[in-house]
């Protein structure tokens, strides 16, 4: 979230699309009652489904799942035509007036540089036009052709309310409603928050889902103030940690990068990390990146990182892929190619797609090792459960070892919100048996490791030999200790460079933030994002006052925020070019003649002169993006491209299928349904329901209560027409396998109309499998495709195709 | 926002209402405590819910209630009725609003609603089994209980079930331990989004005033609160977003009254039946004398048993 849930209650407008806030997030939905009740605010849901949210919405318009981007575009087209714009937030803090290079075009759904054997562009005219002074070529009266707002109007232009219809199903009339609240937002004194979570994420084109509406945003001058900004619900109570600690397998903590194999050594790898600006006077605050680079490999290294070294970059994996990330780790499975998996808190035989495939290649591991606080589908795979789950243990090989380990409840530690608060929390009881902390479990494989790399040699043992491990119990780090290493502290005293006498930094003391990082190694931190949060003053992610002074929803010493207790992100722009706050009544930040000052730590060098300074200080243009230029695998600007399994062809281009850069493995593509498939004609999409929480609860008694059973929703019309009764059994299948299900005939969904074709919904809720107290049921990963967004991998879990038929149920044993 | 739910006390508490404070006492004649305590109420406010059922969760968790894992029916009301381990229930009606053709989804929590005027207690043969306090809260007590299920028949709102484990009626019972020592019901102590509120009678009703303000803002001309002055009025009452047809959130009276025949059984029947009562406490006991004492057989073991279950053991 570029804002915190508190937050929310400031906002005029909610809109959620690409979520289902009422559901999925029914604690921090409270804040949307909140700006409901006391500041009147609307909320529009878009959903395929009537959800849960939209039983509390103002307005409710269905939209096709898969084709968000046609309709975002349709709004960016919509305000850009009645003069929605907040036009001195574009003018000042986006690239509307960057020249973009002349070779850059866009024509029948692709940009320059496609090479579709490679399914890749060649990006090098995604960029600005360079002025002889080495910055960006800007045109400030937003006359010339190939400013980026030019380049922008052009480009969404065809999304016009009734391409908008014709694409995404949405009646013209609803979409036309939507547009015209969200319109309103334009207006400085209003703002519009967008909540949104995996409803976008998981396409082909995820990215750009949430690519397009942050664009909207900015044009709506919705970020960076208060009831505003791009807020992602996070799917786990601490899956926003997992990404700030860089447990993605390109990334390192606070979202540096891993060096590739092109890099062999720290100068060719800072060499493109640099990040000059792109205007003058901007902060380009990345230009840090050394620091924060160097800083981390201290504290993993200590005193064998060192500057002779290179601060030990050798030891630092380097990738020969763009990522491992779930689809290639379960292809190289499948292929024989990883023999060895650790699964870690996660089930993915339900959680990842294509269970057939998933399964296959676990039997094919030498060696699984599963963590987990419960028994799950994953650890019994090989186990056969009849239809539920099909399995021969005698031809499976697959070592499996279940290290059962303690549960959030039963550990200390903080967990990072979708509002980036890091609140520390306390073991609420005892582990039961034998179960062991994670971190009991993780030293123990460190230590026996580098006790046999000690005595047997080994290849490379250098990295795991010298990995700094200092902590008073080497058995089991406390979370304190960990914690304090991820803020970081002080390696050498650092001399104050105005007074030699004094010690500006103090070996031994704890970090008071990254802003005193150096590149140097006379400091280590363990994720420059957290730095801040556990210093001198003691644990501030353990601070628990909910005073709020102005009542603006920041509640500043309540927990640590990152970065550096900062509430909202891009703060600064809470306020015109002069520095003045757009909303008297929604005060967040202002400029008082010398510095920045108000509610939030400000998001800029506080002596950063309003006019000088850009508000987007993490882009070396010190502005936003209405062009991507080239960040994105698929373009600059936002396409709407359909499902790799569509019931319909691209409207705006028909030879484009799916994303044209998305990675597909051979075999997967095979096993894509054709477009408009007459055997799978129907739209699928798979959710979660609030009574359960992913595959954990069907473990619980009472929840397996408030919902037992495997179902899937389908509209009264579809029921009757395939004789399909409420409540009784259906056969769903898509091309990779086939489930039964009760069925729920609801007025909740309606068929669509798309490109003048009926398109019908199926409902698919994720929250069944064959461990649990809950009626044993089928996870919806046997029907979803093995395909990932093009720039993350995050699987297509929500827009596929399936048939569908009455069915008698499964037979009664 | 309304202020949140208190924290518990850690100190030992005092029960703020017991014995001493009951108005009303089934099949018994009692003098009503005087001045009656203030007047609690739980406000359900239908417009805020999100149907999330942690109310549900909630109340089978602080009261300590084992329901079946059911089936899935076609709904997403689940269990599909009270029962006598689920004393609330979220019912989900999909009602399609005839002036605006838009779709609307209603969440009711169902349950007791705490009637000032309380039919069960009125229809209850057995002294002492339903109780009311001066605050208004009506609650069973169960050892007095005999199962007759003369409640569910007095009840305007079809809310007690007899449990067949142990044959004695089960309903909300507004957590009255709970508010004895100044806590909200586990149902409003769970829901995130407030649309369960408690507090006194009065603070809720002028709360409600705003809610109402709000949604005909929204275009429901129709929102009013749900108070129904048959049964006295009720120590739980809703926000509808349609108060002119309470019928279409699953059925939810819109007139309830104490059956007629639970008043007439109060009034002279009452005396009436004492008479054959007299003869037929007669009759037992020449039956006694004659055809001896009732003997459990080892069939009636076995089906206590399989009523029972292994959970209960």
């Amino acid at each position: 979230m570029t804002n915190s849930w508190t937050d929310i209650k400031n906002t005029d407008l909610v809109v959620i699309m690409g979520g289902n806030a009422a559901e999925a997030h029914p604690c921090g939905f409270k804040w949307v009652t909140e700006a409901k009740a006391t500041r009147g605010a609307k909320l529009v849901v878009v959903d395929p489904r009537f959800t849960r949210s939209a039983a509390v919405a103002d307005y409710y318009a269905p939209v096709r799942q898969g084709s968000d981007i046609a309709f975002l575009n349709g709004v960016i087209n919509y305000c850009i035509q009645n003069n929605k714009v907040q036009w001195e937030y574009v003018k000042n803090f986006t690239n509307a007036n960057y020249l973009v290079k002349d070779g850059f075009t866009y024509q029948d759904g692709l940009f320059t540089g496609y090479d579709a054997e490679k399914r890749d562009y060649n990006r090098s005219t995604w960029d600005y036009q360079i002025g002889p002074d080495g910055y960006a070529m800007v045109d400030d009266t937003l006359q010339n052709p190939r400013c980026v707002w030019n380049l922008l109007k052009e480009h969404v232009s065809i999304y016009t309310p009734d391409m908008v219809s014709r694409i995404t199903g949405t009646p013209k009339d609803k979409f036309l409603k939507v547009c015209e609240m969200i319109g309103e937002c334009s207006s400085p004194t209003k703002t519009m928050t967008s909540m949104y979570a995996l409803g976008w994420t998981q396409h082909s084109k995820g990215s750009q889902n949430i690519r397009t509406m942050a664009m909207l945003q900015l044009i709506l001058g919705n970020i960076g103030v208060r009831g505003g900004g791009m807020n992602a619900l996070r799917g786990h109570s601490n899956i926003q940690g997992l990404t700030d600690i860089g447990l993605m397998s390109n990334l390192i903590p606070g979202y540096l990068t891993l060096a590739t194999e092109r890099e062999p050594d720290l100068a060719t790898y800072m060499s493109t990390r640099g990040f000059k600006p792109l205007r003058p006077n901007q902060m380009s605050y990345w230009q840090n990146y050394k620091k924060f680079f160097v800083s981390f490999q201290k504290a993993m290294f200590g005193p064998a990182a060192t500057a002779e070294n290179s601060f030990a970059y050798d030891w630092l994996p380097k990738m020969d892929v763009p990522s491992y990330d779930i689809l290639r780790a379960f292809e190289l499975m499948k292929q024989g190619k990883m023999t060895a998996y650790f699964c870690q808190g996660f089930n993915p035989l339900q959680a990842f797609p294509n269970k057939a495939k998933l399964a296959e290649a676990l039997g094919k591991l030498k060696l699984l090792v599963i963590m987990d606080p419960l028994e799950t589908e994953t650890a019994r795979f090989w186990e056969n459960h009849g239809i539920y789950n099909e399995a021969d243990p005698a031809k499976i090989q697959t070592e499996v070892i279940q290290l059962p380990s303690t549960c959030f409840a039963e550990d200390e530690g903080a967990l990072v919100n979708s509002g980036r608060w890091l609140q520390w929390h306390w073991p609420g009881g005892s582990p039961p048996g034998e179960a062991k902390s994670d971190v009991w479990i993780m030293s123990q494989i460190t230590l026996r490791l580098r006790a046999l790399y000690q005595k047997e040699g080994g290849a490379f043992p250098d990295p795991i030999l010298n990995l700094t491990w200092n902590y008073k119990d080497p058995n089991e780090p406390t979370p304190s200790e960990l914690a304090k290493e991820m803020n970081g502290y002080v390696v050498s005293d650092v001399a104050d460079p105005n007074d030699p006498t004094k010690k500006l930094l103090e070996a031994g003391k704890q970090l008071s933030g990254f802003g005193v990082l150096r590149d140097d190694g006379s400091t280590a931190c363990g994720n420059w994002i957290y730095s801040g949060s556990f210093t001198e003053a003691g644990n501030m992610m353990a601070r628990r006052d909910n005073s709020d002074p102005g009542d603006t929803g920041a509640y500043s010493n309540w927990s640590f925020s990152w970065p550096a207790n900062r509430r909202i992100l891009y703060n600064r722009a809470s306020a015109d070019i002069n520095g003045k706050p757009w909303d008297d009544t929604r005060k967040l930040l202002w400029w008082d003649g010398a510095k920045w000052t108000g509610y939030d730590i400000p998001d800029i060098a506080p002596a950063s002169k309003p006019q000088d300074v850009g508000p987007f200080i993490m882009n070396p243009e010190g502005v936003s993006r209405l062009f991507a230029r080239g960040m994105m695998r698929e373009g600059p600007f936002p396409v709407h491209y359909e499902p790799f399994e569509s019931p319909v062809a691209n409207a705006i281009a028909p030879k484009v299928r799916g994303n044209p850069v998305a990675r597909v493995f051979k075999d997967d593509f095979a096993q894509f349904a054709e477009v408009a498939s007459p055997d799978f004609p129907y739209a699928a999409t798979s959710y979660r329901l609030t009574e359960h929480f992913h595959y954990w609860t069907k473990n619980n008694h009472v929840n397996s209560v408030l919902q037992p059973e495997f179902f899937v929703e389908i509209s009264e019309e579809l029921a009757k027409e395939k004789g399909i009764t409420n409540g009784g059994w259906v056969r769903v299948w898509s091309k990779r396998g086939s489930v039964l299900a009760k069925a729920y005939a609801t007025k909740r969904i309606r068929p669509m109309t798309v490109d003048g074709k009926t398109v019908h919904i199926v409902g698919i809720p994720i929250h069944w499998g064959f461990v649990g107290a809950a009626k044993k049921g089928f996870g919806a990963n046997v029907l979803t495709p093995f395909v990932g967004d093009a720039n993350i991998e995050t699987p297509e879990y929500k827009a596929f195709c399936v048939n569908i038929e009455a069915s008698t149920g499964p037979a009664v044993a | 926002m309304f202020p949140p739910a208190p924290n518990p006390p850690v100190a030992p508490t005092q029960a703020k209402f017991g014995d001493k404070d009951l108005i009303r006492r089934s099949a018994s004649t009692i003098t009503p405590a005087s001045p009656r305590q203030t007047e609690v109420a739980k406000l359900i406010d239908v417009s805020k819910c999100i149907g999330c059922k942690a109310c549900q969760a909630a109340c089978l968790e602080w009261n300590n209630l084992h329901e079946e894992i059911g089936t899935f029916n076609g709904t997403y009301t689940n269990p599909p009725d009270l029962t006598p381990a689920s004393f609330t229930l979220m019912r989900f009606t999909e009602w399609v609003n005839p002036e605006t053709d838009n779709l609307e989804w209603l969440i009711r929590k169902d349950g007791c609603m705490h009637c000032e005027d309380p039919g069960c207690l009125k229809a209850c043969p057995a002294p002492g089994a339903i109780v009311q306090y001066s605050n208004g809260i009506v609650d069973f007590v169960h050892e007095n209980c005999i199962g007759c299920g003369y409640c569910i028949k007095g009840c305007p709102f079809n809310i007690p079930r007899i449990s067949k484990v142990d044959n004695k009626a089960y309903k909300c019972t507004l957590c009255s331990d709970r508010v004895a020592v100044g806590q909200w019901p586990a149902c409003a102590k769970a829901c995130p989004t407030q649309a369960i509120a408690f507090g006194t009678k009065a603070e809720m009703t002028k709360w409600a005033e705003g809610r109402i303000t709000d949604l005909k803002s929204r275009g429901y001309k129709n929102a009013g609160l749900y108070d129904p002055p048959g049964v006295g009025g009720t120590h739980v009452m809703y926000v509808l977003q349609h108060a002119d047809k309470p019928e279409i959130y699953a059925g939810l009276p819109n007139n309830p009254r104490i059956s007629p025949v639970v008043e007439i059984w109060k009034g002279v029947t009452k005396y009436v039946g004492f008479g054959f009562i007299g003869l037929a406490a007669v009759a037992g006991v020449l039956h006694h004398l004659v055809a001896g004492a009732n003997r459990v057989s080892a069939e009636d073991e076995a089906n206590a048993e399989k009523l029972t279950g292994s959970d209960r053991s």
